[in-house]
């Protein structure tokens, strides 16, 4: 099987730190793969250098079977990139910048035209289109930013990081939309800090931390790296609470975590349930909630770096910034 | 948002490996479009581009003009072809804000992630910035003109004037494009750009006759470009000597392009 995109050993060096110290990974066509990592993990860097906007110091990367370094602009007719803030040109109309990005394609004035009127209408800017890009939100600037890197039909997608500092209905909507691409056949590389994104819409999963993978499958698989699934019991009457967590200790051998008003404690042994249960039934407690569910993909990552996903917003910030530079 | 199922292409043709000249051209031509088309949206650019020389050339002739020449006329005679140079000359680091900005917002990123030729980014700039140059000398001429100004010479005096100035602003654009290229903001580039432009102008014989100034100034004033460049198009305009001035202005020209092409090519280099 053919792979959209396949990358081996790429480190980069910036003076003594190293941004990416020897990263594998591999698209299948058609599919998404999701990087997930916290800022300063190496997530750009890496999209960068398979987009041909940088060289790697070592190792080797091809997009559709071309080479990023020796082959890029071939690399580029296959490629579209959208990135952590929107690249539009803020003087331009909606319809302008899609248009130029037309014409830089080599389409006709009448195709560009055409392109960027359906692209238009797809991401909901039509009635947008004739205003300068300043004008926008930032919800409609990153989907202009999305229909810019779509002009040309892009075989492979390149989003870094497409929904950072959207509210939570324009992440949504953003979501359905990669959705709608990935139907079509587009293969997807997607760089996010954000758990829940990867776990919505990757096939496939890589954790970036300091510049390495330090874990990687499917989301289902990565929960079940930690071996741990997750039991969680909430008594009908809140006085019970101590009582339960004293059984589940007593059962699993490890005291519960008791917020929320319900004991949550990760399980090794699912056979540890049904005891916990003819327990809770002797003493006579009756539990509204009785549940054992896979650890969260938040749980994994903490268990894998000793640190949350979404910490560390020092290089946030700064794409907020720039986001926020007035016209 | 509709569904629509053109977006994945169908296993073409396989890409070419490189830009031809004329799609290099073309790609050119497009980015010089979207440069001035942004005036269209802008108009605060427009009025930068035409209110602050009409405001200068205002301000020079009816405040000052009476007070250095004797009379707002004469003045206005003198100093024409010298606010032309300032302007001109000042107006060569909107080259270095615009890349700047395309930088810092993202943008060059996304042409350069485009299959384009390399170069086609900055030439286009520069084409285009050099069409606003031309419409701003023929603001300024045409403003000055109304107030009084005469050409004296003809209109290949005239035509020799812009050409002398665009030559040199192509020549001084390549020290803009390293300003452009090394600045950390536009804001820094306008910092940049006002405190070379300022002392350099109003220390040659661009707005005043050099003659009232101290000797050591006027030592300065003597090898300054800008008065070469501002003799000569007052040469080309109103008459004078004109073909000393303009070799000069010629060779500085000439020499900032040696010094600064180089560099300016290197820190593209880099960037692309």
């Amino acid at each position: 099987m053919q792979h959209a995109i396949r990358a081996e050993g790429l480190v980069k060096r910036y003076g003594e730190t190293r941004a990416l110290d020897g990263i594998d990974l591999v698209v299948p066509q058609g599919r998404l793969l999701g990087v997930l990592g916290p800022n300063g993990a190496g997530k750009t860097t890496a999209v960068r250098i398979l987009a041909t906007l940088l060289r790697p110091d070592e190792g080797r990367a091809t997009v559709g079977g071309f080479d990023v370094v020796r082959q890029a602009h071939q690399v580029r007719s296959l490629v579209g990139l959208t990135g952590q803030y929107a690249a539009v040109d803020e003087m331009l109309t909606g319809v302008e910048n899609l248009v130029m990005i037309g014409r830089l394609l080599g389409m006709s004035r009448a195709d560009s035209r055409r392109r960027a009127a359906e692209l238009l209408e797809r991401f909901a800017l039509s009635d947008a289109g004739g205003r300068a890009a300043k004008t926008y939100s930032g919800g409609m600037r990153r989907r202009l930013d999305l229909a810019a890197s779509l002009v040309g039909r892009p075989q492979v997608l390149f989003l870094d990081e497409p929904t950072t500092g959207l509210d939570p209905r324009s992440r949504t909507e953003l979501w359905s939309v990669v959705r709608g691409l990935m139907a079509d056949g587009v293969s997807v590389l997607l760089t996010t800090q954000y758990l829940e994104e990867a776990d919505q819409l990757a096939d496939d999963i890589v954790v970036f931390d300091h510049g390495r993978v330090i874990a990687s499958g499917t989301s289902d698989e990565l929960k079940a790296t930690t071996g741990a699934q997750v039991l969680e019991v909430r008594p009908l009457a809140p006085a019970d609470l101590d009582l339960v967590s004293q059984v589940v200790a007593d059962v699993i051998g490890e005291a519960p975590d008791l917020t929320g008003g319900r004991a949550t404690v990760s399980v090794h042994d699912p056979a540890a349930v049904p005891a916990v249960v003819r327990r809770l039934d002797d003493l006579g407690v009756v539990a509204t909630e009785l549940a054992l569910r896979k650890s969260s993909l938040d749980e994994v990552f903490l268990a894998l770096t000793g640190h949350r996903a979404e910490e560390e917003p020092v290089t946030g910030g700064e794409a907020a910034e720039k986001e926020e530079v007035p016209a | 948002m509709t569904a629509m199922t053109t977006t994945a292409a169908p296993a073409g043709p396989a890409p070419a490996g490189h830009v031809g000249p004329l799609a290099a051209l073309r790609q050119t031509m497009t980015l010089a479009w979207r440069s001035l088309v942004q005036i269209k949206h802008n108009p605060w650019e427009l009025l930068d581009l035409s209110i602050q020389p009409i405001m200068f050339l205002l301000l020079f002739t009816y405040v000052f003009g009476g007070a250095i020449s004797g009379s707002t006329g004469d003045y206005l005679q003198f100093a024409l072809p010298g606010l032309l140079v300032q302007n001109a000359l000042f107006y060569t680091l909107s080259t270095a804000i615009g890349l700047n900005t395309d930088i810092t917002k993202g943008v060059f990123d996304r042409l350069r992630s485009l299959p384009i030729a390399r170069t086609a980014p900055l030439s286009g700039r520069i084409i285009a910035d050099t069409v606003k140059q031309v419409w701003a000398f023929a603001l300024l001429v045409g403003f000055g003109m109304v107030l009084g100004f005469r050409v004296e010479t003809s209109v290949f005096g005239l035509l020799g004037a812009l050409a002398l100035l665009v030559v040199v602003a192509l020549a001084m654009s390549w020290m803009s494009v390293l300003i452009g290229l090394k600045a950390s903001s536009p804001e820094k580039v306008q910092m940049i750009a006002f405190s070379t432009m300022m002392p350099l102008t109003f220390t040659s014989s661009a707005l005043v006759p050099s003659r009232t100034f101290p000797e050591w100034l006027r030592a300065w004033s003597d090898i300054n470009p800008v008065t070469h460049l501002a003799d000569a198009i007052r040469g080309l305009l109103i008459g004078g000597e004109v073909a000393t001035a303009s070799m000069v202005s010629l060779l500085w020209a000439a020499g900032f392009a040696v010094v600064f092409a180089p560099l300016a090519i290197r820190a593209f280099r880099v960037r692309v």
